[in-house]
């Protein structure tokens, strides 16, 4: 079971992740992108962004670094072995684009038991290196109990 | 500025479908580039040891695929302000059929003083839905 009372707990802002555009070309590709302003640098510079953009689940690899240290965090007790997605929400201020150098800083928006299992929603509030907020992913796992 | 006149849109009105096929080499590919490497979407033994039917693919990559309908009709990448969704069945990917996820995509919602239309999309593998409640909000 989730420790009920890490709803509310905000975990440390992680290190700087620097958004590479071979990344966001790999990103793109895994994700079946034909779309050109997520490959070529002049489709989006005509478009009016700085370099290619990121998909709009890429953030997911920003939540992931958050994700980690609230794995590893004792106290919310969460056996990964058990987790299964259960919702998934990107919401942009802008879209995130190569050259951005992002943080991000998690809370435990809420956690809920359902019998045997329990629920656990995260928000994690992505920053660009001027700490303006570029997304807020919000994030559901399902943990399932012990049979 | 975006090519499509939000005028000319209806609620209901469809916006693009397709289908795409999952490999297992599409799961590595994934893996890779998001960094999950849950053995759970490469290795049969490790999927079958947690009571899995076989290795499935991330949902991320479900969630991240079905939204390149939306896009492609868009045209940029960067105008999906809003996009969420449940994982409401897994996708099994057998190692040599793999597996065919076919998505529709239809105007939900449209709010002319945001220039936002909210498109909702249907994602289906083998004839059941695998995304619900798949919401992507566009900004025109």
């Amino acid at each position: 079971m989730v420790n009920p009372n890490v709803q509310g707990k905000k975990y440390p802002e992680t290190a700087p992740y620097l958004v590479g555009r071979e990344k966001i070309r790999e990103f793109a590709n895994a994700v079946f992108s034909a779309n050109p302003i997520n490959h070529d640098v002049f489709a989006a510079q005509a478009a009016g962004y700085a370099d290619v953009v990121a998909p709009p689940t890429f953030a997911v690899l920003i939540q992931e670094r958050s994700l980690h240290t609230v794995l590893a965090d004792p106290e919310a007790d969460i056996d990964f072995s058990r987790v299964v997605h259960g919702d998934q929400r990107f919401i942009h201020v802008r879209p995130i684009v190569a050259g951005d150098e992002l943080t991000s800083i998690l809370e435990v928006a809420s956690v809920k038991s359902l019998g045997a299992h329990s629920m656990i929603t995260f928000n994690t509030e992505v920053f660009d290196a001027e700490k303006n907020l570029v997304a807020t992913a919000i994030s559901t796992l399902v943990v399932r109990g012990g049979e | 500025m975006s090519h499509i006149d939000i005028l000319t849109l209806e609620v209901g009105q469809e916006v693009g479908s397709d289908s795409f096929t999952f490999t297992r080499d599409s799961l590595v590919k994934y893996a890779g580039a998001s960094g999950d490497f849950n053995p759970i979407h490469y290795r049969d033994d490790f999927a079958k040891s947690v009571g899995l039917d076989g290795v499935l693919a991330h949902g991320m990559l479900t969630m991240g695929t079905a939204v390149q309908v939306v896009v492609n009709w868009v045209g940029d990448a960067g105008k999906v302000i809003d996009y969420g969704v449940r994982f409401t069945k897994p996708v099994f990917v057998d190692a040599n059929e793999g597996a065919v996820v076919t998505v529709v995509a239809k105007i939900g919602a449209i709010d002319l003083e945001a220039k936002t239309v909210r498109v909702d999309i249907t994602c289906v593998s083998n004839e059941v839905a695998v995304l619900g409640k798949a919401q992507a909000v566009v900004k025109l």
